[in-house]
């Protein structure tokens, strides 16, 4: 079994587009701010869950940030941004995300969490569903992996 | 006393090599721009602990600080929405608190408008600090 292991890991790798979604790590090169800034009051999301157009989006509009003041001078704000749109997602797999974009519109997010109850969205200790951590208790590493799911109450994920 | 000012200011204009300081030195910055605006200006712990928990009602899901910070400082907090961990304000439960002037003012600003709805008074950001460095 060590081609087909050997072969995922080359096409993850090669093929950023395509890669598991198990592991989203921050992309190298991320200026510090991305972290501080994007990180300090949700997870730094991954840039490739949303397209260019709307992540600049989404930096076009930080005074009212989903409901929050998130404005930034404008060469931090400039510097996050070229980021983001460079390790933007595919087109058509961060499509629907809607205006304001949200990562939990899209085609892809939609299709990644098709299994999951709907009781859980509305559980109080999750929040929201942009409440990655809530349940993915790697999230802030990057790391998607089912079996490292717990869910609101402490229920572990099963296929 | 120039020199020293110049380089807080140039220290704070350029991000990541920001000048270490401590919660003191942010606080005295802070009560000498009251007591210039008020003379005699002198910090209230008990001021500030009552602007941490007044509920301002600016914002519905944000009506206080203690909203997400909870009534006790030197706890770890909650942000109300996104549900993210917020570590303790008080420097003597976090040493990090209170040493980056420019991280400071940005949430002073962010957090002032949105709590608040207007940018604090050096006088109430004096306050409290002060009680922030008192909590124990």
């Amino acid at each position: 079994m060590k081609i087909p292991a050997l072969f995922l890991w080359l096409t993850s790798l090669t093929l950023p587009g395509l890669a598991l979604a198990d592991n989203l790590p921050t992309p190298a090169g991320a200026p510090p701010a991305f972290r501080t800034e994007c990180g300090s009051c949700h997870l730094a999301f991954p840039p490739g869950l949303l397209m260019a157009a709307d992540w600049r989006r989404v930096m076009a509009g930080l005074e009212d940030h989903y409901g929050d003041n998130a404005s930034l001078d404008a060469k931090t704000r400039q510097e996050i941004e070229a980021f983001l749109v460079r390790h933007a997602g595919p087109d058509k797999k961060t499509a629907e995300a809607g205006n304001p974009p949200r990562i939990t519109a899209t085609v892809w997010f939609r299709r990644e969490h098709h299994e999951v109850p709907a009781g859980i969205w509305r559980d109080p200790q999750l929040g929201s569903a942009a409440n990655c951590a809530g349940c993915h208790q790697r999230a802030a590493e990057g790391r998607y992996s089912e079996r490292e799911i717990v869910m609101p109450g402490g229920k572990k994920w099963e296929d | 006393m120039k020199f020293p000012a110049i380089c807080i200011l140039l220290a704070a204009a350029i991000p990541g090599i920001a000048l270490a300081e401590t919660p003191q030195q942010i606080l005295q910055s802070h009560v000498a721009e009251a007591a210039r605006q008020t003379p005699g200006f002198s910090p209230s712990a008990q001021r500030g602990q009552e602007f941490f928990g007044k509920k301002f009602g600016a914002s519905e899901k944000m009506p206080a600080c203690s909203t997400c910070h909870t009534d006790n400082p030197a706890q770890a907090g909650r942000h109300i929405i996104t549900k993210k961990n917020i570590k303790p304000l008080a420097p003597a439960a976090n040493a990090e608190r209170f040493t980056d002037v420019a991280k400071v003012e940005k949430w002073f600003r962010r957090n002032c408008k949105e709590v608040v709805d207007r940018e604090c008074s050096a006088a109430e950001k004096a306050d409290f600090i002060q009680y922030l460095i008192e909590v124990r």
